[in-house]
């Protein structure tokens, strides 16, 4: 029913494109934003309300869908079509949209409780079916809208309002989750980097499949500081382990060849990765990154250097981006196959008049 | 009155054929025995033959229960009449036991005189132990009451199918075909299109086709050769209105009922489904029909499937999602999203025995109040149920109208006999069915104090009290809406406590005014003079016709009607409760319709329930209706009405 338009972006093929470039203030809605002051939320927000005009998409065919909590305040904030739904569900609702409309592009935006606890179940299996919608994973580590109870992120031991002794169970590191679940595309950053944030969306909308980014985001009112690690000019240079697909894995103050002091080795013992001092290995030895790699092994073993606790190490960046067909394209394939030049109405008193039948005159 | 009306005896050849109204058989064994299949073909057979029929498959809920034993019978029932009827009936007149637990599962339902054909072979001794006999029952006198058939259909199966050369197990599985061929030899029944059938079904497997082939020829010549069955019996074809028929179960006319839903209003399906029984054969059903535009999404879990359904209903298709009770108990959550979101969504309950897991192979009507109120919050939603398999058709034409027309999700109930059991349809005329109305917004429709146009997503239909429905794609038109509660208008979160009161009743305003789109209820009193009215709702139709036919034939008045729109209730509901001395309510739950009656109407309905997994017997009803309507006419009943 829409023109199919062809973007340089395989991820927006068929949206249809707009005439006149928009501009924030177009994509930015009448209604007051209600998160606290100091919120990461805001700063991510601000980030999309700028990145969508790039995109030069017809406003009307982005459709933001959203579960329960503090971020999934989010579409209300942006002037597209939108869906705040219910806790956990977003993937499964634009799931259904996506499958029925191949001209819109459609984005997911839900938190570390929404998509880990409550909605697990429907973020592993969009991921499989690699359904073609952006997924937005606030990460606060928190229960934000709820008062501040530990979610499926918070480190272990954590002190809140349900766990006066310490949380018990250990977290998901939902970069390593996505990647078990058959993720095409998966990617971490960080609220206070609009600059990386917005290449990593870019990214994601060129992606054809389900995109997950994890979006660190501080919660200042229940998890404040909960980033400090990987944000403070004093320690971010040893935290933040940069993925740049194509180029060595470099981190921690510059060395010699004023790259990172720090570097990734593949490490045989394990099968997966660790951290060396590159002057104390061949500097050729230290892992190159492969997001295009097809066998998700090394993304997954680059995902487990994240630092469960505290945070005191993680990497940043795009860990993985391959092309599998996805569920929507081929669901709509069957679909066009299977309706191709028929008069669905005289179909209708065919299929109505099927077996075996018998006239009573 | 029983089945074995027959009337003149009348001879052809050296047979004696007797003629009958109407004939009940049931086909019983174990699971792998293929009773299923053998019962549809007997049916289809009769189908084409043009009587009048109803069927009830009775099937376990383990795909192979062990073998032998009671737990793992597998039967199907068939009716058929040279007039019309209303249910798979009560009682057997033969019951086909191909081993000892099939016979000790259903001997119960046999009435002394019936016939009883047995398969010998599968009568030894450990085989008589698994189902709980110390002696065989062929041969202790015990079914002396009965006109009782050993036959050794395996053995017999096996010698005749020996030329295919296959092996001991495969030739034995023909049996059921042995069965059949004897069965169709004994009511005349047409044998082409079993013929046909057993052609395209093995085409593959000449070997199969060919022994499966020789056995149901095998078995009706037999019925011919040999001297045990002196009679064949004749059921003449039923007299039915003009037309074009087939035989259809209620799961299939559901979904072509969806299909047709589909292209009435020109809108794209999308079944999010999962699978439960006795639900799955409808995701089975239109994954087959993707030339319609209908999309399958065989979801990860209940909520998924009607997740997907919602987000399909918000990008402009019809939304559906198909399940069982226990599915409906997890798609809660998200039917109220729907009634938030005032979107198109066909929510289908195919009842099955609870609570819990239940019994999920039976049926049961026990899902009527979850429907209502299963949800938290005020959330009231339209609620459709089919009286008949053939019926499911129109019930989900008039399930979709509904949630288009007023934007709102709607519950079909049907349940585990509808779903499974078939009846002759009359195929309608395409062009004879209704359209349905989308009506998308396709413009702002609000102008703004400084005069600009804006678009207000929760701006009534001042008739249907519908909100415009605006899927994405349309500039202008860009809107948010969500489960917090709304604005009125506007769409915009309010927690205003005197919007929520407005909203609330809003709600519950529009899914009332759906009365006003619906026919009154035309009640059945032939005689106009009946003091008593049964009323039912779903599968319950057939058995109670039945049993009203059967009072009136005894020559008391009773009076029928039977409710498709479970919420709202027809207009005229009231009035016709309150004009009859006595209203019984027949369910198969404890008496969930009964309770909104007597809440609605402050009418003292009398409530009849039965929740044993299977249909009501018309006899059953009948015994019930007879005593209301007795104790009535009794000389003193005057002063306490
Ligand atoms: S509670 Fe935390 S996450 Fe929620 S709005 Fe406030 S600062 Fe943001």
């Amino acid at each position: 029913m829409h023109n199919l338009t062809e973007l340089p972006f395989p991820g927006l093929r068929g949206v249809p494109v707009a005439e006149f470039p928009g501009n924030r203030k177009e994509y930015t809605s009448d209604q007051e934003v209600r998160w606290c002051p100091g919120c990461g939320d805001y700063a991510v927000l601000s980030a999309v309300q700028g990145f969508l005009p790039q995109l030069g998409l017809k406003r009307e065919n982005i459709v933001f869908v959203s579960g329960i909590g503090c971020s999934s305040r989010f579409p209300y904030y942006l002037n597209t079509y939108g869906m705040h739904s219910i806790h956990g569900r977003a993937p499964a609702i634009a799931t259904g949209l996506v499958t029925s409309r191949a001209d819109l592009s459609v984005w997911v935006v839900t938190g570390d409780g929404d998509a880990l606890s409550i909605g697990g179940n429907h973020l592993i299996h969009a991921l499989r079916r690699n359904v073609n919608l952006k997924i937005l994973l606030f990460n606060n580590r928190i229960y934000g809208l709820t008062k501040g109870q530990y979610s499926p992120t918070s480190e272990p031991g954590k002190v809140t309002k349900s766990t006066p002794m310490g949380s018990l169970d250990n977290p998901f590191n939902p970069v390593s989750l996505a990647l078990g679940a058959e993720a095409t595309f998966v990617a971490r950053t960080i609220d206070s980097d609009r600059k990386h944030l917005t290449e990593v969306l870019t990214a994601a909308a060129q992606h054809r499949g389900t995109a997950l980014v994890e979006i660190y985001q501080n919660c200042p009112i229940f998890n404040d500081g909960a980033f400090d690690a990987i944000k403070s000019n004093d320690t971010k240079a040893d935290a933040i382990i940069p993925l740049v697909h194509g180029e060595p894995i470099r981190f921690g103050a510059p060395g010699e060849d004023g790259l990172g002091s720090k570097g990734i080795v593949l490490d045989p013992a394990t099968g997966g990765v660790r951290v060396v001092r590159v002057a104390d290995v061949d500097a050729a030895d230290v892992l190159v990154h492969d997001a295009r790699a097809e066998d998700p092994t090394t993304a997954f073993a680059l995902s487990r250097l994240t630092d469960a606790s505290n945070l005191d190490q993680a990497p940043i960046g795009i860990f993985r981006s391959v092309d599998r067909p996805t569920y929507d394209d081929l669901a709509r394939d069957q679909i066009r196959t299977a309706t191709a030049g028929q008069d669905r109405f005289q179909a209708l008193a065919g299929l109505l008049a099927g077996g075996d039948t018998w006239t009573v005159e | 009155m029983t089945s074995s009306t027959g009337t003149t005896p009348a001879r052809t050849g050296d047979r004696q054929v007797e003629r009958l109204d109407r004939v009940i058989i049931r086909f019983a064994g174990d699971s792998g025995d293929g009773m299923q299949l053998t019962g549809d073909r007997f049916t289809q057979e009769t189908a084409s033959f043009g009587n009048d029929l109803s069927t009830l498959p009775n099937f376990p809920a383990e795909i192979r229960a062990p073998q032998g034993t009671i737990p793992g019978v597998s039967s199907f029932q068939v009716h058929f009449a040279n007039y019309d009827i209303l249910t798979p009936g009560d009682r057997p007149d033969v019951l086909v036991a191909m081993n000892p637990a099939a016979l000790k599962a259903n001997i119960t339902d046999m009435r002394a005189g019936s016939t009883i054909i047995a398969d010998s072979h599968d009568f030894t001794s450990r085989n008589l132990s698994k189902a709980g006999y110390s002696d065989n029952p062929l041969e202790d006198g015990s079914l002396d009451d009965f006109n009782l058939h050993a036959l050794d259909l395996t053995g017999m199966t096996v010698e005749a199918v020996k030329e295919f050369g296959l092996s001991r197990k495969d030739a034995a599985r023909a049996k059921n075909m042995f069965a059949l061929g004897l069965l169709s030899w004994m009511y005349g029944r047409p044998t082409q299109g079993t013929i046909d059938f057993i052609e395209a079904r093995f085409a593959k497997k000449p070997a199969i086709r060919d022994a499966n082939l020789t056995a149901f020829k095998t078995g009706w010549n037999f019925g011919e050769t040999t001297e045990a069955f002196a009679i064949r019996y004749e059921v003449k074809p039923a007299r039915m209105p003009e037309g074009t028929y087939r035989n259809i179960t209620g799961n299939v006319a559901l979904s072509y009922g969806i299909v047709a839903a589909g292209q009435l209003s020109g809108l794209d399906v999308l079944l999010g489904a999962y699978p439960i029984t006795p639900a799955s054969d409808i995701l089975h059903e239109l994954s087959k029909h993707k030339n319609f535009g209908v999309t399958t999404f065989q979801a990860e879990d209940e909520i998924a499937a009607i997740g997907a359904a919602i987000g399909a209903s918000f990008g402009g298709s019809l939304g559906v999602t198909t399940t069982s009770g226990p599915g409906i108990a997890l798609k809660s959550e998200t039917i109220g999203l729907a009634v938030m979101l005032e979107l198109p969504l066909l929510v289908v309950d195919v009842q099955r025995g609870g609570p819990s897991t239940g019994l999920p192979t039976k049926t049961e009507q026990a899902d009527l109040l979850q429907a209502m109120f299963g949800r938290n919050g005020e959330a009231p939603i339209p609620i459709v149920a089919p009286q008949s398999p053939a019926d499911c058709f129109d019930a989900a034409v008039e399930a979709a109208r509904i949630a288009v027309t007023y934007r709102t999700p709607v519950m079909l109930l049907s349940d585990g006999m509808l779903a499974n059991s078939s009846e002759p349809w009359r195929i309608p005329d395409v062009s004879e069915l209704p359209t349905i109305d989308p009506a998308f917004a396709t413009s702002p429709n609000h102008v703004a104090d400084d005069g600009t146009e804006t678009f207000h997503p929760y701006k009534r239909d001042p008739d249907t009290l519908a909100r415009p429905w605006a899927p994405p794609g349309i500039p202008g038109l860009e809107h948010r809406i969500g489960g917090i509660e709304k604005k009125d208008g506007t769409g915009e979160i309010s927690y205003d406590p005197a919007n929520h009161d407005l909203m609330v009743r809003t709600r519950q305003a529009k899914v009332d005014g759906v009365a006003r789109s619906i026919p009154d209820l035309e009640v059945d009193d032939p005689c106009g003079r009946a003091r008593v009215l049964a009323l039912g709702w779903g599968s319950t139709y057939g058995p109670i016709g039945a049993g009203v036919r059967r009072v009136r034939k005894a020559g008391y008045d009773i009076a029928q009607v039977h409710l498709r729109h479970l919420n709202p209730f027809p207009s005229n509901l009231g009035d016709i409760l309150r004009s009859y001395d006595q209203v019984i309510v027949p369910e198969m739950n404890l008496g969930q319709l009964s309770m909104l009656l007597r809440a609605k109407y402050l009418v003292d309905v009398q409530s009849y329930t039965s929740v044993r997994g299977v249909p009501f017997g018309a006899e059953e009803l009948c015994s019930v209706f007879m005593d209301i309507v007795k104790n009535l006419s009794a000389p003193d009943a005057a002063n306490h009405s």
